[in-house]
C-alpha cells in the first residue's frame, strides 16, 4: 500500500511559513496541510467490536439466503395465481424475497468493507495523459504512413477514392424507401391524408357497437362517439378509424354561429366534428355540455362548439373539421360527403 | 517465449489463473487495476446507479423477450384478466397481458424492468447534473462529457421505444403524438411518418420496428458508449473534491482491491434490492387499465414517462393561436400553399436544441471564456463557481417548468386550481423562471462563499452563549483546524480576463465578445481567504484569541 | 429513549425509515377495498310529494325558484327527473355550498327518506329519468369486458381509464369514480350532471350501463395486481415516485456506503 503523505506541497515552490507580504505571490494561498490524521475505527481497536461486525456481516448474508428461499415459496407455494389478490400477494412476496436476497448480499459486503477492510485513504499520483515524446513518435509514424501511401503525390487516386466513398453509402439510404409497405407513390402518400372513409350517404354508427343512430336519439347535451358504417369490413380498420372517428353532439340551433356555406351541414342542431385533434392527433373527446367546449386531454387544446370548433385555448392551430351530415329516408344520420379539409394534425402539404 | 525459471503454480486455482495469465496477460491487468485508487463520495455513485440499473434492464429485458410477441395482428384476448376477456386487441398487447397475468413472476419482471428504466434515466440525469455543477467536464474530460450526453439521449430513446411496445391505449396515443410531431416537419414530415409506420398511422409495422430498435440497436449503442465512457474514466482517473492532501497531481481514495471493489460490487446488489422492493409493492404502467390501442378512445391524464415529459410539456405550453393569429403559417408558393406548423415545431425542437446544444457546448464555452487550458482534476464546489452554478440552475428551472407543464392537468385537479391558469402561469415561468433562477442562485452562491470566508476568518459558531462581566451576551466562535480550513480556502477563483490584443495589437470582435462574457461570468466574485487576511483578522481580534476561541457579538 | 434518539442520527436511519414507509403504504393500499350496495327504485306516494315540496321550499327554492322554475343562480328543475335529484342530493352536491366552477361532492345533507321525498316532488314537476331499477344495477348480470370497452370509448377521456378522475377547463374536473355507488353512476350517465354529457338509453343502453358499472366495480374491488396503484394517475405519479422515494432511498444508501464507519 502506498501512502504518499508527503505529496501535498502544490501550494508553492517555497513554503517558509512566514507571513506573506501584500500583493500576489506564491504565499498568497494557504499551504496544503496534507491528509488529515487517520482515525481508527471501533473495530480496529476493540476486538469485541470486530467480532460483532463479523457476526453482523454473516447475519446479513443469512438474511439474503432466507430472502432467496422465500422467493421460491412465493413462486411455488402460491403457484399459478387465479385471482388478482393472489397475484398481488405473489408479486409482493417475490419483490420482498428478491429485495432481501439482494440487499442482504449488498449491505453485507459493504458493511464488511466499511468495518473490517483497511480504511486508510491512499494517494496515487496522476500521469500525463500524453507525453511530448509519445506525441512526436506518433506524429512521425502517421507522417511515414501517409508518405508511404503516396496519397499526397497522387491527387487522381485521392479524388476518386473520396468520390467513391462519398457515393457508396447513398444506396443504403434509398434502401429504406420501401419502409412504407403500401407501395404508394410520393403523391399518394400525401393524398391519402386528405381523404377518409366518409362519403355521401355513409351512415353514422356508434363506436364500438356499429349500430346506426336515429336523429331522434340525439338529445341536447348528449354526445355520441361515431365511426362510419362498414369500418370493420375495411382492409385496415384501425388506419381508417384513426382518420374517420367523429364526435356527434346536439345543441340548441339558436346558440350556433354558422359560417356561410355550412348552413345545411347540421341537422336540427345535431353536428358532427372530427374527433382528431388538429394539434398532434389525440382524440379530442372531452365534451362539456354546459359550456359547449371540447377539450383534448393530451395538450389541453380547447375548441368552442358554438363557434364551429374554433380554437379558444391551447396549442392547436386550427378548428376541428366539420363533417356535413343529414338524415336518410329512415331517419338515420348519414354523411353528406367526406370532410372538406384534411383531418388531424397539420403537415407541410396541407396548404 | 521461454524463460529459464519457469513459474509453477502450487494450488489448483493458481494453475488455472496461470493458464489464463499466460494466454491473455492477466498479470498486467491486475497490476494496472488491482490497486487503482478511486475517491469516495456519495455524489460519485450516480454513474454506478446508472450502470447497475442498465444491467438490471438487460437481465429483466431478456426475460421479457422470451414471452413478448411484437406482432400487431388482431386477436381476441383469452387470458386470465377478466375485465378484458374477449376484447379484440393486438398480439403484442395480449402477450404483454400474458406476461403480467399468466407467467409466474412475469408481472414482477415487468415492474422491475419499468421501474429500473425510470431509475436509469433519473440516475443518468443526476449524474450529469453532478458532473456539471462540480465542473468535472473540464479538461481533459470534455469528450467524456459528450459521450455522457449521447448516453442521456440514447437512454431517452431506449425508454421511448420500450414505452410503446405493449401497444396499450396510453402508449398508442403517445405514438400518435409522435406521428403528429413528425408530420409537422417541413418538406419531409409526411414521408417520414409514412416510412416510420409502414404506411398510414397506426399500421401494422411500428411495434415490430420499435422492438428491434429497443432490444438490439439502442442497447448495443448504449453498451458501446458505456465502454467508451469507462475507458476514458480509466485514462483520466477520477476527479476528487478539494481538501487537504488532494492536489491536481494525485488521486486520494480507496484502492479497488479490496475496499472499492467491495463497496461498488455490493452497491449493485443494493440497487437491485431497492428496485425489487419498489417493484414488489408499487404498480407501474398498469397496461390492463388502459386497454388495447384503438384510435378513438383516450384516457384523461395521458402523459409520457417522466423523461419525455419536458417535451410534452413544451407542446402544452405553446399557444396555437394568439387571438385570430395562427402559428400554423400557410406560405404561398408558385405550386400551391404549404403549411409551416410552428405551433408544433417550435416547442418540439427549440427547447431541446437550446438545452442539449448548451449542454454539449458548455465545456468549450467555459474554456473559451476563461482562456483556461489547464487540466482540472480537483472539482469545484458549486458555490465556488457562481456563474456556472447559476446557469445550471437556470437550465434546471427551464426544464422543470416544461416538466411541470406535462402534468398541468394533474396539478389542476390536485391543487384545485384552473387548468387554464396553471398553463398561463407556466407560460410566464417558461421565460421568467430561468432568469429568476439564475439571479437567485448566483446571489446564494456568493453569499455562501462569503459565509465560508467568515467562517475561516472568525471561526465556527459554537452555539455557546456567554455572558460577559458587563452583562453583554455573545456567542463563542471556535477556530477551524487547518484541515477544515484548507477545504474552505483551497479553490480556484477565476478572475475577469479582459479582451486581449493579438500579436499585432488588434482586438478582434470575437475577443471583445469573450472579454464581455468573461466580465459577465466573473465580475461578481468572492476571492478565497489568503493567509495574510487570516493573520490580519486574528490580529484584529487581538492577542491569544487566535488559538483559544474567538468571540463575536451576536449579529456580527 | 436516549438510545433511540442517538440511533436516529445513524446513517442507516433514513434508509430504514424510508423502507418502513414503503412497506406500510404498500400494505395499506393492498388491504384497502370498498363495498357498495345497490339501491332499489321507489314508488312515490302523494305524501312524499307533499313533504318533498316543503323540503324544496325550505332548502332549494332560493336558487331554483319556488316552483323549481329556475333563477339566474340555478337552473329549472322541471323535467330533470328523480334520478337527477337522487344523484345531486344523494352525493351531497346539492344543496351547493357556494357558487363555483362546479358543485362538489360533500357529506350528504339529507336523510334517505328526505331524498326520496325531494325526488318525488321534482319527478312530479315533469317527466324525466327515474331512479334506476335494481335490475340495472346488479353487477352479477353485467359483462365487465364489454363495460370496459364502452367505458374507454365514452368515459375514460374525462374520468381516466382507471376511473381516477381528470381535469376539465377552467377549474372544472371529472371526479374519481372510486367508491361511487352503482345507482349514482347510473344516474350520472342518464342525467349528465354539471358539464357531463347525457348518455341516454339510445346512446348507451341500460344493459351497457350495467356493464360499465360492473367493470367499474370489478376494477375497484380487485385493486391493482402490482401493489399500490399510486393513485392510478399514470406516468406522472410514477415519475414523481421514482424521483422522490426511489432516488431518496438510493441516495440514503450512497451516503451510508461512503461514510466512514465509527
Amino acid at each position: 500500500m502506498r501512502d504518499n503523505m508527503g505529496d501535498h506541497s502544490h501550494g508553492g515552490p517555497n513554503d517558509t511559513g512566514t507571513v506573506a507580504k501584500a500583493g500576489p505571490g506564491p504565499l498568497d494561498t494557504f499551504q496544503d496541510p496534507g491528509l488529515p490524521p487517520h482515525r481508527k475505527r471501533l473495530a480496529d481497536t476493540d476486538p469485541r467490536a470486530e467480532k460483532r461486525a463479523e457476526r453482523q456481516v454473516a447475519w446479513l448474508f443469512v438474511i439474503s439466503i432466507i430472502g432467496t428461499l422465500s422467493f421460491f415459496i412465493a413462486y411455488f407455494v402460491i403457484g399459478r395465481t387465479d385471482s388478482i389478490s393472489a397475484l398481488r400477494t405473489q408479486n409482493m412476496l417475490l419483490g420482498l424475497g428478491t429485495a432481501f436476497a439482494m440487499l442482504g448480499i449488498g449491505v453485507g459486503i459493504v458493511h464488511w468493507a466499511k468495518t473490517l477492510m483497511p480504511d486508510h485513504e491512499v494517494s496515487e499520483s496522476r500521469h500525463e495523459i500524453r507525453t511530448e515524446a509519445d506525441r512526436q513518435d506518433a506524429a512521425k509514424i502517421i507522417g511515414d504512413v501517409i508518405e508511404e501511401t503516396g496519397i499526397k503525390r497522387r491527387p487522381l487516386i485521392r479524388n476518386t477514392i473520396i468520390g467513391a466513398i462519398a457515393l457508396a453509402p447513398i444506396p443504403a439510404i434509398f434502401m429504406f424507401r420501401d419502409l412504407d409497405r403500401t407501395g404508394a407513390t410520393a403523391g399518394q402518400i400525401v393524398d391519402r391524408l386528405r381523404y377518409t372513409m366518409w362519403d355521401k350517404g355513409v351512415k353514422l354508427v356508434r363506436d364500438p357497437s356499429g349500430t346506426p343512430i336515429k336523429a331522434s336519439d340525439v338529445q341536447i347535451g348528449s354526445t355520441f362517439h361515431v365511426i362510419p358504417e362498414g369500418l370493420s369490413e375495411t382492409e385496415h380498420p384501425l388506419n381508417e378509424k384513426a382518420k374517420a372517428v367523429v364526435l356527434l353532439m346536439r345543441l340548441d340551433p339558436g346558440k350556433m354561429n354558422i359560417s356561410p356555406g355550412r348552413e345545411d351541414w347540421h341537422y336540427n342542431g345535431i353536428v358532427a366534428y372530427s374527433k382528431i385533434c388538429t394539434h398532434v392527433g389525440c382524440p379530442v373527446a372531452l365534451y362539456e355540455q354546459q359550456t359547449h367546449h371540447l377539450l383534448c386531454p393530451c395538450h389541453q387544446s380547447t375548441f368552442d362548439l358554438t363557434q364551429e370548433c374554433k380554437v379558444i385555448f391551447g396549442p392547436a392551430g386550427h378548428a376541428l373539421p366539420q363533417l356535413p351530415i343529414t338524415v336518410d329516408s329512415e331517419g338515420f344520420l348519414v354523411a353528406q360527403s367526406d370532410f372538406t379539409e384534411p383531418v388531424g394534425p397539420s403537415y407541410w402539404e396541407r396548404g | 517465449m521461454s524463460t529459464a525459471t519457469e513459474f509453477q503454480a502450487k494450488t489448483r486455482t493458481g494453475r488455472i489463473a496461470d493458464f489464463v495469465d499466460q494466454r491473455v496477460g492477466g498479470s498486467t491487468m491486475v497490476k494496472e487495476f488491482g490497486r487503482k485508487i478511486f475517491p469516495d463520495h456519495w455524489s460519485f455513485m450516480f454513474g454506478e446507479v446508472a450502470l447497475y440499473t442498465f444491467v438490471i434492464l438487460l437481465i429483466s429485458g431478456t426475460f421479457l423477450t422470451f414471452f413478448f410477441d411484437p406482432s400487431m395482428a388482431e386477436t381476441h384476448y383469452a387470458g386470465s384478466y377478466n375485465p378484458l376477456r374477449g376484447v379484440e386487441m393486438s398480439v403484442a398487447y395480449a402477450s404483454s397481458l400474458d406476461i403480467s397475468f399468466d407467467v409466474r413472476g412475469g408481472l414482477f419482471m415487468r415492474q422491475v424492468h419499468h421501474w429500473s428504466a425510470l431509475l436509469f434515466v433519473a440516475s443518468v440525469s443526476v449524474h450529469m447534473l453532478r458532473v456539471f455543477f462540480t465542473g468535472a467536464f473540464r479538461k481533459p474530460r470534455e469528450l467524456n462529457w459528450v459521450v455522457g450526453g449521447v448516453l442521456l439521449i440514447l437512454s431517452l430513446a431506449a425508454g421511448f421505444t420500450g414505452y410503446s411496445l405493449p401497444d396499450d391505449l396510453l402508449s398508442g396515443n403517445g405514438l400518435r403524438i409522435i406521428d403528429g410531431v413528425v408530420k409537422a416537419l417541413p418538406l419531409v414530415g409526411t414521408y417520414i411518418s409514412a416510412f416510420l409506420f409502414g404506411g398510414e398511422f397506426p399500421g401494422t409495422a411500428i411495434i415490430g420496428r420499435l422492438y428491434m430498435l429497443h432490444i438490439m440497436l439502442v442497447p448495443a449503442l448504449i453498451l458501446l458508449m458505456v465502454a467508451m465512457h469507462l475507458f476514458m474514466v480509466v485514462v483520466h482517473k477520477h476527479t476528487q473534491y478539494p481538501g487537504p492532501g488532494r492536489t491536481e497531481d494525485n488521486v486520494v481514495g480507496f484502492p479497488v482491491g479490496p475496499v472499492y471493489a467491495a463497496k461498488a460490487g455490493g452497491f449493485f446488489f443494493i440497487v437491485f434490492g431497492v428496485v425489487a422492493l419498489i417493484s414488489g409493492f408499487f404498480t407501474i404502467n398498469p397496461i390492463w387499465n388502459y386497454g388495447p390501442y384503438d384510435p378513438s378512445p383516450v384516457s384523461a391524464g395521458t402523459q409520457p414517462d417522466w423523461y419525455i415529459g419536458w417535451v410534452d410539456g413544451a407542446l402544452r405550453l405553446m399557444p396555437g393561436m394568439l387571438g385570430n393569429f395562427s402559428f400554423e403559417w400557410i406560405i404561398p408558393f408558385p405550386w400551391g400553399a404549404n403549411t409551416l406548423v410552428l405551433n408544433v415545431l417550435l416547442p418540439a425542437l427549440v427547447p431541446a436544441i437550446v438545452l442539449l446544444g448548451l449542454m454539449f457546448a458548455w465545456p468549450w464555452i467555459e474554456r473559451w471564456v476563461t482562456r483556461d487550458d489547464r487540466e482540472h482534476h480537483i472539482l469545484d464546489r458549486p458555490r465556488n463557481a457562481p456563474f456556472r452554478t447559476a446557469v445550471g440552475v437556470a437550465g434546471v428551472v427551464f426544464y422543470s417548468v416544461m416538466w411541470a407543464a406535462a402534468s398541468s392537468d394533474l396539478v389542476a385537479t390536485h391543487f384545485l386550481v384552473s387548468l387554464n391558469d396553471v398553463t398561463y402561469w407556466l407560460r410566464a415561468l417558461f421565460f421568467l423562471g430561468p432568469v429568476i433562477g439564475f439571479i437567485v442562485t448566483r446571489r446564494i452562491c456568493l453569499a455562501l462563499q462569503r459565509k465560508d470566508r467568515d467562517i475561516v476568518l472568525h471561526g465556527r459558531e459554537a452555539g455557546i452563549i456567554e455572558m460577559s462581566p458587563e452583562g453583554g451576551f455573545s456567542e463563542r466562535h471556535e477556530p477551524l483546524d487547518e484541515y477544515k480550513r484548507y477545504r474552505l480556502v483551497a479553490f480556484d477563483s477565476p478572475d475577469v480576463v479582459p479582451a486581449q490584443p493579438d500579436a499585432v495589437g488588434h482586438i478582434s470582435r470575437a475577443e471583445k465578445r469573450r472579454g464581455a462574457l468573461s466580465r459577465l461570468f466573473f465580475e461578481d466574485r468572492v476571492a478565497p481567504v489568503t493567509p495574510e487576511e487570516l493573520a490580519e483578522a486574528h490580529a484584529h481580534h487581538g492577542h491569544a484569541a487566535v488559538e483559544g476561541g474567538e468571540k463575536a457579538q451576536i449579529g456580527h | 429513549m436516549k438510545a433511540l434518539s442517538q440511533r436516529r442520527r445513524h446513517p442507516l436511519a433514513a434508509a430504514a425509515l424510508l423502507l418502513i414507509g414503503l412497506v406500510a403504504t404498500g400494505g395499506l393500499y393492498t388491504a384497502a377495498g370498498s363495498v357498495n350496495e345497490a339501491k332499489a327504485s321507489t314508488v312515490y306516494t302523494a305524501s312524499d310529494v307533499e313533504e318533498g315540496n316543503k323540503l324544496f321550499v325550505a332548502n332549494c327554492a332560493t336558487c331554483h325558484g319556488l316552483n323549481a322554475e329556475g333563477t339566474p343562480n340555478g337552473p329549472s328543475l322541471v323535467g330533470v327527473g328523480a334520478a337527477s335529484v337522487d344523484f345531486q342530493v344523494g352525493t351531497g352536491r346539492m344543496p351547493m355550498q357556494m357558487q363555483g366552477p362546479q358543485a362538489q361532492a360533500k357529506p350528504v345533507q339529507f336523510s334517505d327518506e328526505q331524498i326520496v321525498q325531494l325526488s318525488a316532488f321534482v319527478a312530479s314537476l315533469g317527466a324525466g329519468p327515474a331512479v334506476p331499477h335494481e335490475e340495472w344495477l346488479d353487477t352479477s348480470l353485467g359483462n365487465s369486458a364489454n363495460g370496459g370497452a364502452v367505458f374507454r370509448t365514452n368515459c375514460a377521456m374525462c374520468h381516466n381509464a382507471a376511473a381516477a378522475g381528470g381535469a376539465l377547463t377552467r377549474g372544472k374536473f371529472a371526479p374519481s369514480l372510486d367508491g361511487v355507488s352503482e345507482a349514482h353512476i347510473y344516474e350520472a350517465m342518464v342525467t349528465g350532471p354539471q358539464n357531463m354529457p347525457v348518455f341516454n338509453d339510445s346512446n348507451i343502453s341500460p344493459e351497457e350501463k350495467r356493464d360499465v358499472i360492473t367493470f367499474l366495480k370489478e376494477i375497484e374491488s380487485q385493486g391493482s395486481p402490482g401493489g399500490a396503484a399510486l393513485g392510478s394517475l399514470g406516468p406522472v405519479s410514477e415519475g414523481l415516485f421514482i424521483w422522490t422515494a426511489g432516488l431518496g432511498i438510493i441516495i440514503a444508501f450512497t451516503i451510508w456506503l461512503t461514510s466512514r464507519s465509527s
